[in-house]
């Protein structure tokens, strides 16, 4: 349970840890919170050279809002967006999940930019960029770019982030008056991880909802938008017949593998009955 | 190159500088370097919570910090939580309703307690035990735990003048 021997760097800017990076050779991890890859180095399921410890780079922190976007930076530790009033005001998405991510302690050093760049498709906060409509700011040899959520999260552990490059940054687009959202999961202990979960976000004009977002984790390689249960419920009052259509259509959206725990067909049923209790909630929610 | 790399930080109040490999994590820095041996590391890899320690005034686990990710940083043990008296009446309340048996989780879960108990308000039973979801206790139950750390946030709340008039005193 001791990580293999390895170099560490700190750096204090970005273009410096891509630096270091780039003479690294590759066999280089960055590190932030630590709170999953120091795991990984005790199990030795991953045994780098040499660890850059991003944690001491200015720029990487601080919660901005920036027009119609909230930009959250990659540092910021998931004990934040329990407490932050700009998180809790215009992204609350990522204030509902936080309580239902690991347990106190880990929450005080783990870091949202850690969590969405791992993707982890059983973890909360990497589901909820897809269910805000989030985009990902990704530092490169050839500067910034954003990358929206639908196009990050490409298959297991594998992002749109490039090896050598750094999640700088999360922007998420705010939501207004009209928005209502939801959140919860299904685990058999609090703290664990979720058998399934989900995060919903829709626009309401009265109670027809103008557009929704649902995205679900724990449910296969990556977190998934549920598109056709989105179409389902687009342009359509919120009742109950709304509600059990969606549910009907989750099974053109999820195909979410046998494991040793949980059949394929149960983890199907528990997404559905997530997925009432969350519409649930928004028809209450106005 | 591994080579060990020198860092300095205040662990429980004190100047600290040193050189450690940069595998060696913050809890066996504390528990080998420092003797402070009441951090225990139990399944080091931020499971049981034995290892918590506060670091920069929030409760971490110390398995999961490498020591040299910690240089510059303030570090507090339960060894210093105990010599301040911080925690006397929690640990009081332990003793009292017997929350312990082999003691191999009480460090973690004295921190667990103390970060709570340091939040303003009465917390409820179901808090507590939320609080303590990422402590792992194989003897008592947690029911003993919860009652002590209850007993102590509700005496805190009835009292606060009077521990503040012996917090001075002490």
């Amino acid at each position: 349970m001791k990580a293999r021997a390895f170099s560490y760097a700190r750096p204090t800017t970005v273009v410096e840890a891509l630096e270091t990076f780039a003479t690294s050779g590759a066999d280089a991890s960055y590190i932030a919170g630590g709170q999953s890859l120091v795991p990984a180095l005790a199990l030795r399921l991953q045994a780098p050279e040499l660890l850059i410890d991003i944690a001491h780079i200015p720029s990487l922190r601080g919660i901005e809002l920036q027009g119609r976007w909230l930009r959250i930076g990659a540092l910021t530790r998931h004990c934040e967006a329990l407490t932050d009033p700009l998180i809790a005001r215009h992204a609350p998405l990522l204030r509902e999940a936080a309580p239902f991510v690991a347990h106190p302690a880990i929450r005080n050093k783990g870091t949202l930019g850690g969590s969405v760049a791992l993707a982890d498709p059983a973890s909360e906060f990497p589901a909820m960029m897809l269910a805000m409509g989030a985009e990902l700011e990704i530092a490169g040899s050839d500067g910034n770019r954003r990358v929206p959520a639908d196009d990050f999260f490409i298959e297991l552990f594998q992002t749109a982030i490039e090896p050598g490059e750094l999640l700088v940054a999360i922007h998420v687009p705010v939501v207004g008056p009209r928005h209502r959202l939801a959140f919860d999961e299904l685990a058999r202990r609090r703290g664990d991880y979720a058998i399934v979960g989900a995060g919903l976000l829709a626009e309401f004009n009265g109670d027809c909802i103008q557009s929704i977002r649902a995205a679900f984790f724990s449910v296969g390689n990556t977190p998934l938008r549920a598109m056709t249960v989105e179409g389902v419920l687009t342009g359509r009052n919120l009742d109950r017949t709304a509600i059990a259509e969606a549910q009907a259509a989750l099974a053109d959206d999820l195909a979410p593998p046998d494991d040793e725990h949980t059949p394929a067909a149960v983890r199907l049923h528990l997404a559905r009955v997530l997925l009432g209790r969350l519409l649930g909630k928004l028809m209450v929610a106005a | 190159m591994t080579a060990p790399v020198n860092i300095q930080m205040t662990v429980n109040g004190e100047a600290v500088s040193c050189a450690v490999a940069p595998r060696e994590t913050l809890a066996d820095f504390l528990r080998q370097g420092l003797e402070l041996t009441g951090t225990h590391t139990g399944c080091e890899m931020g499971v049981c919570g034995a290892c918590l320690v506060v670091l920069d005034g929030q409760v971490v686990h110390s398995c999961l910090t490498f020591a040299v990710q910690a240089d510059g940083s303030v570090i507090e043990t339960i060894e210093g939580l105990n010599d301040r008296s911080v925690i006397a009446d929690i640990q009081e309340a332990f003793h009292a309703r017997n929350a312990l048996q082999c003691g191999f989780c009480t460090s973690g879960v004295l921190m667990t307690a103390h970060s709570l108990l340091s939040q303003p308000g009465v917390p409820s039973r179901e808090q507590i035990r939320d609080a303590l979801s990422g402590n792992y206790c194989r003897c008592t139950g947690y029911e003993a735990i919860v009652d002590a750390i209850e007993s102590v946030a509700r005496d805190r709340a009835a009292a606060p003048a009077a521990r503040q008039i012996e917090e001075a005193g002490a």
